[in-house]
Parts: structure tokens; C-alpha cells; sequence
């Protein structure tokens, strides 16, 4: 797997794991996990600093921007001009130009506003941001995405933190075959299975963050999910069998009695 | 020694001492400069420039840095 590099805008990812940093018991624990996951891209939002408090650690002393790459995220914007002023604010704090970006519609399922999406990533693309944008399994938005020069794009495979897997695979198989870019499913991942199998789809990362902070054990998730992403990305490079309704015999009938 | 002045950072009223800059603000405050993004009344301010734009009463600073989060 050492030559199967994922480029997007001209950078290189080792790893087809994407992991977020919410929800973590400790900054420990979100050490070890992301350690366990293998990820090299590993997502982070952008708050107020905490003034009265001051011993409260900071996350990047225990994430590595040298060792990863940090994905600042726009969590939390519902509109255009939030997503515009967390993203120049996030690249105001870091050190690069790559960008989450998320509008979202509504608190209750946290789907896209793909509309203001779509509007907030053009802004930032003309401000010379590198616009990775969460949307929905649209296949007609993501081309839309690409056109205006997302350099990938980040489908959802269910509702943020819901856990359900990959709820319309048609739509995201559609969805891969549509465009051009790396495809990563984000969001809505449960456990190892969905992982595998999004990438099985033809998926060229999974991100995720509720599925191992949210594990019973986030430590075992962590490798389990390192796992099923090389298993199911193997799978879709190996290519699968066709589905036949009747069985095939793997062994000869010559030799019998 | 200028007159006090008192400035909103983070949403907190502050009393500070004229003439600061935003690199002194950061210091009294115990915050790394490379670790945060800074709006000083919505403007974004390069790093470069902490040291030398000074707080005038009224001010609004906003000090904001990355914490744990995937998808909100």
C-alpha cells in the first residue's frame, strides 16, 4: 500500500484515514486514538481561546502539525458568512491554505446547505483557499463543487454522528463516477464495516470522529477502522466477483465418483 | 502612562492599560501568538502586525485557536 498515495491539490496523504479530534474523553486519548487510526490528516474546529482559564492545554501540543496535517473545519457555520469568516480566521492561526468547509442547514440532521455551500466555496477558492467542501451524496452538487474548483470532495455517508453507515450507496457510487477529484466520504460512519465497504465503492478516504471517540473502547475502533480502510480500498483495487444469483462451483466435477 | 482603556476580548469586558499592543495583550494573557488567529473589531489581523497595532478603548479583540472537533 506504500506506492497508493492520495494527492489532492498537489499534496500527498499517506494514509486513506481521515480522523476528527472531537469528542475525546482527554487530549490523551485523542492522541492515542489518532495514533492507533494511522491518519495523517486529522480535522480540527476553531473557537475562542479560554482567557480566564489558562491551564487548559492546546491541542496542537498534543497533535503535531509537522507530524500531521491539520484540517481546520468550519463546524458549526450555518451561513455563508460564518463558514467565510471561520475559514480566514482558521488559515489566520495555521499554516496552510487547505479549508473543511461546511454550511450547514439545520441542527437537527446537519445536512449541507449545499446553496450556501456552494456560494462560500467560491469566495474562498478566489481568496486562494484549498476548498474541501462536506456535502451531501449529490452526484449534480459535487460536479458543481469541482467545477468551481474544489480540488475534492466530501460527501456525506449519513447524518454527522449518527452512525447509520452508508445509507445511499447508489447515489454515492453515482456520486464517484460523476467526478474527476478524490472522493472522501465524511460523516455518518458506525463501525469497521461501513468503513470497508465505502471504500470498496471506490471511496479514496473515509473521515471520521464520532464512530472511534464515541466507541465503547476508541482505541481498538481506531485500529479496527485503520484496518477496514486498507482492507476495503484492497478489495476495490483487487476488484470484486459479480453478484450471481445461483452458485458456481469452486471445485471441479472432473475426478468424482 | 496612558489612560486605562477597556477593550471586549473574547466576549469579556477588560480593563487595559492604554498603549498596549495586541502582542502584549497576548503575553499579559499567557497566549502563544503562533497558536491563535486574532480579530481586532472584525478585521483580521497578520501575525506580523501583533506587535504593533495598539488597543484603543472600545476595542473588540477576538483570540480564537483550533480545539477538537470533526464535524460539528
Amino acid at each position: 500500500m506504500a506506492d497508493d498515495r492520495l494527492i489532492i491539490a498537489g499534496r500527498e496523504f499517506k494514509s486513506r484515514l481521515w480522523v476528527g479530534t472531537g469528542k475525546y474523553k482527554d487530549f490523551i486519548e485523542t492522541q492515542k486514538a489518532i495514533e492507533a487510526s494511522g491518519a495523517d490528516v486529522v480535522t480540527v474546529a476553531v473557537r475562542r481561546v479560554n482567557i480566564t482559564d489558562r491551564s487548559k492545554d492546546n491541542l496542537l501540543d498534543y497533535i503535531d502539525p509537522k507530524k500531521y496535517t491539520i484540517l481546520p473545519n468550519t463546524a458549526g457555520c450555518y451561513t455563508v458568512e460564518d463558514a467565510v469568516r471561520y475559514s480566514r480566521l482558521a488559515r489566520a492561526a495555521g499554516v496552510s491554505d487547505l479549508i473543511k468547509l461546511e454550511v450547514l442547514g439545520d441542527e437537527k440532521t446537519l445536512f449541507p446547505d449545499t446553496a450556501g455551500l456552494i456560494e462560500a466555496a467560491k469566495i474562498l477558492i478566489k481568496e486562494g483557499f484549498i476548498v474541501l467542501p462536506y456535502t451531501n451524496d449529490d452526484p449534480i452538487v459535487a460536479k458543481k463543487l469541482v467545477d468551481i474548483g474544489c480540488p475534492a470532495v466530501m460527501p456525506l455517508a449519513a447524518p454527522i454522528g449518527s452512525g447509520l453507515g452508508i445509507r445511499n450507496p447508489y447515489n454515492l457510487k453515482i456520486l464517484m463516477e460523476s467526478v474527476n477529484v478524490p472522493v472522501i466520504v465524511d460523516a455518518g460512519v458506525g463501525t469497521a464495516s461501513d468503513a470497508a465497504l465505502a471504500m470498496e465503492y471506490g471511496a479514496d478516504a473515509v473521515l471520521m470522529n464520532t464512530a472511534i471517540a464515541g466507541a465503547q473502547n476508541p482505541l481498538a475502533m481506531a485500529e479496527a477502522m485503520k484496518y477496514a480502510v486498507w482492507a476495503g480500498r484492497l478489495a476495490y483495487k483487487a476488484g470484486r466477483i459479480p453478484r450471481k444469483l445461483y452458485a458456481t462451483a469452486s471445485s471441479p466435477i472432473e475426478g468424482m465418483l | 502612562m496612558q489612560a486605562p482603556i477597556r477593550i471586549q476580548v473574547n466576549g469579556e469586558a477588560k480593563d487595559w492599560r492604554g498603549g498596549a499592543t495586541v502582542a502584549d495583550l497576548l503575553r499579559e494573557l499567557d497566549i502563544k501568538a503562533e497558536r491563535v488567529a486574532v480579530e481586532l473589531n472584525l478585521e483580521i489581523l497578520d501575525r506580523a502586525m501583533f506587535g504593533q497595532r495598539s488597543l484603543k478603548d472600545g476595542d473588540r479583540v477576538e483570540i480564537l485557536s483550533f480545539i477538537g472537533g470533526g464535524s460539528f
